[in-house]
């Protein structure tokens, strides 16, 4: 085991950074996903959530930092943690001219702790699990998106792992694929098995998870039990004005950094910081129309926005 | 020694049986098949016995005894069919898999990084062994269908029963064989460098035909014997009387130098880089 790892954590990272050229993919991140969690790695397109979990699995290099899988340090010690990880990384991929059940063959014999008498039942049962039985025969070059998407959940549960990575697993899939998926996660995480799920977006996970994280710009900005990240410290202040400006500036008398979203401006503010009459009041004095006024604890979406941004731009 | 339990449902047996059960890979036998069947068709229809030393070596012997179309027709094709088609093969080793993705799934299986060249390199070997094969054993086919068949002469004049031919024909076999390997590694190195399955294939192809040319200028005399290609039309040795294992030997080391050089290349290149795709 790596010096300094909490053996309670499946994935820990620390200062984890992928470099390209000048450019930080992923920049000093520092993740830790306790054993048994189903953590949701959330972030949008583009936050570098990829391109940490081909780090976690040794197929891209670490520029800095270290990884800890399973108590194995990664890269040194891939062989032994590998082999307890089932993973869908960046979306399924096949041999579209083999059927779905021979590529699944292809990958468990690519595994040498894979005891090839057991292969053919072991492949059924994954085949099973995710529903792809009946298509089992059919060459993959005639799947559909979604089926493809399962059959890479199916590779995924070849074997009794102990980890699962799960790179956008309800991509291309549709509400009721979706469902299933979660369900069948649900199932997988009452075994004791430490789900790692990723995801851009938060709706798709939220009711599974017990853990997140959120990146944005290859940075970790905010990481917690689900509990702990809704609980927040942060109370969301909106004000409904007809001059945004203004009330940024009235804002900032309080030293609060208002954001302007189209009639509105937006800001997070610690709780029990400033009590909402106050607020009111200095914007008032500042000569702001304010035609709406809330300060609530936001919701778990709301907070996710306020720390990604919105809207479908990459951000770099 | 060959461990057959453990290489039953081996990564190798998959990798063997995936690169057999390509529609492509049988193309390409098939293919190769018909070298050696139009030669000897085209030499019985021109029904006329060639002048010896005419056309291409053995040519004139064909008619004569159809132990010879194989041999002919593998003079024909070690130029430029057999490096082209083990162009695809080694070409597509690490590209292709990295082309369709397959390649990530293959490492977190996982499966270390160099075990996974050798098991390419030895595929696209036994691709190279089964392209010689065929062609060779479609050349006996149908030169014993279309000719007389008997006792070979050999190239020193002494003759040889049929038993013995096949056993000479075996070791030409062997020989093209290897004379790939080195082609096969330099194809393995360059399919880690892409993830563009044909731009590999295309550069395994033109370092094959690039080599050749330098062969055939004589101001390039000195490097000759280190070209890949230097000693693949020399299988002809095998037919002389006593049999001459000079340039198979010669041949074994030039390749195996080849691929020791170009498969270090790969394994550098592989197993430090990043697989993004």
């Amino acid at each position: 085991m790596a010096p300094g790892v909490d053996p309670q954590y499946a994935i820990f990272t620390s200062g984890l950074t992928k470099s390209f050229g000048k450019h930080n993919a992923v920049d000093a991140i520092d993740l830790r996903v306790p054993r048994g969690s189903v953590f949701g790695f959330l972030g949008p397109n583009g936050s570098g959530k990829t391109t940490t979990i081909r780090m976690l699995l040794g197929l891209a290099n670490i520029s800095s930092g270290e990884v800890s899988l399973l108590g194995s340090a990664i890269p040194d010690e891939m062989g032994i943690a590998l082999p307890k990880v089932g993973a869908l990384v960046e979306g399924p991929a096949f041999y579209p001219y083999l059927s779905g059940r021979d590529n699944l063959i292809r990958f468990d014999a690519a595994d040498r702790h894979a005891p090839p008498e057991t292969r053919a039942a072991r492949v059924d049962a994954a085949l099973a699990r995710v529903g792809l039985t009946q298509a089992a025969g059919k060459k993959v070059h005639a799947y559909s998106l979604g089926m493809k998407q399962r059959l890479g959940i199916a590779n995924a549960l070849l074997q009794p792992r102990d980890l699962l990575v799960l790179d956008e697993p309800t991509n291309g899939l549709d509400p009721q694929g979706t469902r299933e998926v979660r369900n069948l996660i649900r199932s997988l995480a009452l075994e004791g098995i430490t789900i790692f799920i990723s995801s851009h977006l938060l709706v798709e996970i939220e009711q599974i998870c017990t853990h997140l994280a959120v990146m944005s710009q290859g940075k970790i900005v905010a990481q917690g039990s689900v509990e702990e990240l809704s609980a927040g410290e942060e109370q969301n202040l909106t004000v409904l004005t007809s001059d945004p400006e203004l009330a940024v500036q009235g804002l900032k008398s309080l030293s609060i950094n208002g954001v302007i979203d189209g009639k509105s401006v937006r800001a997070l503010i610690p709780a029990g910081a400033h009590q909402p009459e106050d607020i009111l009041k200095s914007l008032v004095d500042a000569g702001v129309g304010v035609k709406g006024f809330t300060l609530l604890a936001p919701t778990l979406e709301e907070r996710f926005v306020l720390l990604t941004g919105e809207g479908f731009d990459v951000e770099r | 020694m060959l461990n057959v339990k453990r290489f039953k449902g081996s990564l190798m047996q998959s990798e063997l049986s995936v690169l057999f059960r390509r529609r492509r890979t049988w193309a390409m036998l098939v293919t190769i098949s018909m070298i050696p069947i139009f030669l000897a068709v085209a030499v019985k229809l021109s029904g006329s016995t060639l002048p010896p030393g005419e056309g291409p070596p053995f040519l004139d012997r064909v008619s004569q005894n159809g132990m010879f179309v194989g041999f002919t027709a593998m003079l024909l094709a070690i130029p430029l069919f057999l490096p082209l088609t083990i162009g695809v093969v080694a070409g597509d080793t690490i590209a292709g898999e990295a082309n369709t993705g397959t390649l990530r799934y293959l490492l977190v299986a996982p499966v270390s990084r160099a075990r996974l060249l050798l098991v390419k390199f030895l595929g696209a070997s036994a691709f190279a062994l089964a392209a010689a094969f065929t062609l060779m054993i479609t050349g006996i086919i149908i030169g014993a269908i279309l000719f007389p068949v008997g006792p070979v002469t050999l190239l020193s004049g002494d003759v040889i029963s049929i038993p013995a031919a096949l056993l000479r024909i075996f070791l030409v076999v062997i020989y093209v064989s290897i004379s790939l390997m080195g082609l096969s590694a330099i194809g393995l190195f360059i399919s880690t460098l892409t993830v563009i399955p044909v731009g590999a294939m295309a550069a395994t192809v033109v370092v094959s035909t690039v080599t050749q040319i330098l062969g055939t200028l004589p101001q390039l005399a000195s490097i000759h014997q280190y070209l890949i290609s230097y000693y693949w039309l020399g299988f002809a040795d095998l037919l002389r009387n006593p049999i001459s294992l000079g340039s198979f030997a010669s041949n074994a080391l030039l390749q195996l130098a080849y691929i020791a050089i170009f498969g270090s290349l790969a394994y550098g290149r592989f197993t430090t880089k990043d697989v993004l795709s």
